[in-house]
């Protein structure tokens, strides 16, 4: 027998035990071709993500973007970061998906259909930026354990739904309420049914407000499966992680809910600052609410050369957690001095800002510029990494961008 | 009753045919398979770049992305099988680290007694993801140079 026979023999015989069955005109198959069947999911055509992506976990699915493609005023989804905790569940039914309010502080279970709560609370669009507490991680040093986020962690999209604070209503709050905690499908890496792989919350105060809504809709479109199709919280300015997805219980509790992901250090910080390396007890972490002030440069994408005695035209947004932006800096000489750029109002209360600058330099050579935000209560971004914390969180230190003049 | 014999005939006529087509089929799929181009040089041998779940290069295990030393094949065996390995690629710890690492997913994520391979195992990853220094702020890396015109 020919070796090119053999080895495409062997060759099927690999694929039909890896497929658990007989390929058929296996022979027929071109050279070089994988079945479908065999094929790595692609990401970027499996969740319409922009190639340019960085797939930091197939399993699970992370996936953040870089400041250049976060462009745009309002984030698509094509440029938004991916964050799972465990898997993204299966065969949703949005026809028959319900939301069940529970809890020892809700003064009844009730349970609504989708179309109960399309129909009976009204609707609201806020534009709200969501960005994982752990945006930035790969800068920490002792390195901090978990996805390597860089920047790209952050978006502010569109987000359509009703109120939290009136489904609550609805269904009774007892005055001990304390929190809320989230239950949703997605499945426990270890496929084990008993497990939640993340189940969170926040306090009563953020709950109630305004902007915390239970979205059913991103930026006009049903939500896309891997953010949470059906149901979403969405609870801008905290750590992304509070916006549980695929949302279909909301416990009222009369203590701090106490899921997966709210103890040990998950998304909580030392109480009191520590030098880095530093062992924390349990007990003295506190758990993460609003993000902190921060910015990020998404034009031009860092490198550019440009030619001497041109100005260039620098953009991005800004924002603040729970405050806002008050005054927006950027520096080219390493921060030794800041020249301020105006920064815009944000759309509504949790949304980012945009702020654009026309840059200056004085010859030719290397530089980085530098973006510093200050917020509202006058905290700017440190231009080094701030406080150190196991799980490597609240790292926003100024952004950097490369530029040549030639 | 006819009408019953009637049926069965055609039920045993139909299997025949059936089988009869099957083993014709088969014959038929077996003549392409022999017959097919047989003169092929060296150029022309199929590659096997998915198949081979073992693969090595450049001290990279292809299908996870891990180093290749000691202990791969007991990290992949069990390191694996919930999250991807690059959970593991992307994170630095030291000895207690790693160890603790294990602990929390032993307590919380239901990873199994690793009995004999957790040494190996640890061994495996100190060696091979242990943290690097990175100080209060690094240099910019990976910049990608290219004229920008306005």
């Amino acid at each position: 027998m020919k070796r090119r026979n053999f080895v495409q023999r062997t060759l099927l015989g690999t694929f039909a035990t890896a497929l658990g069955t007989e390929l058929v005109f296996g022979t027929h198959m071109p050279e070089g071709y994988t079945p479908i069947g065999l094929q790595e999911p692609d990401p970027f055509t499996l969740f319409k993500k922009d190639s340019r992506m960085t797939v930091l976990n197939k399993k699970p699915w992370n996936i953040e973007a870089k400041a250049h493609l976060l462009d745009d005023r309002v984030t698509p989804n094509n440029c938004m970061f991916l964050r799972n905790n465990g898997l993204i569940p299966e065969n949703i039914d949005a026809d028959t998906w319900t939301l069940t309010i529970d809890g020892e502080a809700a003064k009844q279970q009730k349970t609504y259909s989708l179309s109960d709560l399309k129909a009976k609370f009204q609707h609201y669009t806020y534009q709200l930026t969501l960005e994982c507490g752990g945006n930035g991680r790969s800068e920490f040093d002792p390195p901090a354990k978990g996805n390597q986020w860089t920047v790209g962690a952050v978006s502010c999209a569109n987000w359509t739904g009703v109120r939290l604070r009136d489904v609550l209503a609805d269904a009774g709050i007892k005055d001990d309420a304390v929190y809320v905690g989230y239950h949703a499908t997605d499945q426990h890496l270890s496929r084990d049914p008993e497990k939640e792989p993340i189940s969170r919350g926040a306090p009563m105060k953020k709950a109630l407000q305004d902007e915390t809504l239970l979205a059913f809709k991103m930026n006009d479109a049903p939500i896309p499966l891997a953010h949470g199709f059906p149901l979403r919280l969405v609870a801008g300015g905290w750590p992304a992680s509070v916006s549980g997805k695929w949302i279909n219980r909301i416990s009222i509790r009369n203590i701090v809910h106490d899921g997966p992901k709210m103890t040990g250090t998950a998304y909580r910080v030392p109480c009191e600052p520590v030098a880095p390396g530093t062992k924390v007890k349990d007990e003295d972490m506190c758990i993460i609410e609003s993000m902190p002030v921060k910015s990020l440069i998404t034009y031009p994408q860092s490198g550019a050369t440009i030619k001497e005695g041109k100005k260039l035209t620098i953009r991005g947004h800004a924002w603040a957690g729970e405050l806002a932006v008050a005054k927006m800096e950027y520096s080219i000489d390493f921060g030794a001095t800041w020249i301020r750029c105006p920064v815009e109002k944000p759309f509504n209360r949790l949304a980012w800002q945009h702020f654009k600058a026309s840059v200056a330099f004085p010859k030719n050579g290397y530089y980085e510029i530098w973006a510093r935000a200050t917020d509202s209560q006058g905290t700017a971004q440190p231009m080094v990494l701030p406080g150190w914390n196991p799980k490597g969180y609240l790292n926003n230190a100024c952004h950097r961008i490369a530029v040549k003049i030639v | 009753m006819e009408h019953n014999d009637q049926g069965s005939f055609t039920k045993h006529s139909k299997t025949f045919l059936f089988g009869f087509l099957l083993v014709g089929g088969l014959f038929f799929l077996v003549y392409c398979f022999m017959t097919q181009k047989t003169d092929s040089s060296e150029s022309d041998y199929v590659k096997v770049p998915e198949a081979d779940p073992d693969r090595i290069e450049n001290g990279i295990h292809l299908r996870t992305g891990l180093i290749d030393a000691k202990g791969l094949t007991e990290v992949v065996t069990n390191c694996t099988s919930c999250h991807s390995a690059q959970l593991v690629t992307q994170n630095q710890m030291n000895k207690e680290g790693w160890i603790a690492t294990i602990r929390w997913m032993q307590e919380t994520q239901n990873l199994w007694d690793l009995g004999a391979n957790e040494a190996i195992i640890v061994n495996y990853l100190v060696t091979n993801y242990s943290p690097e220094k990175k100080g209060r702020r690094q240099r910019l890396k990976g910049v990608e140079w290219y004229v920008l015109e306005e």
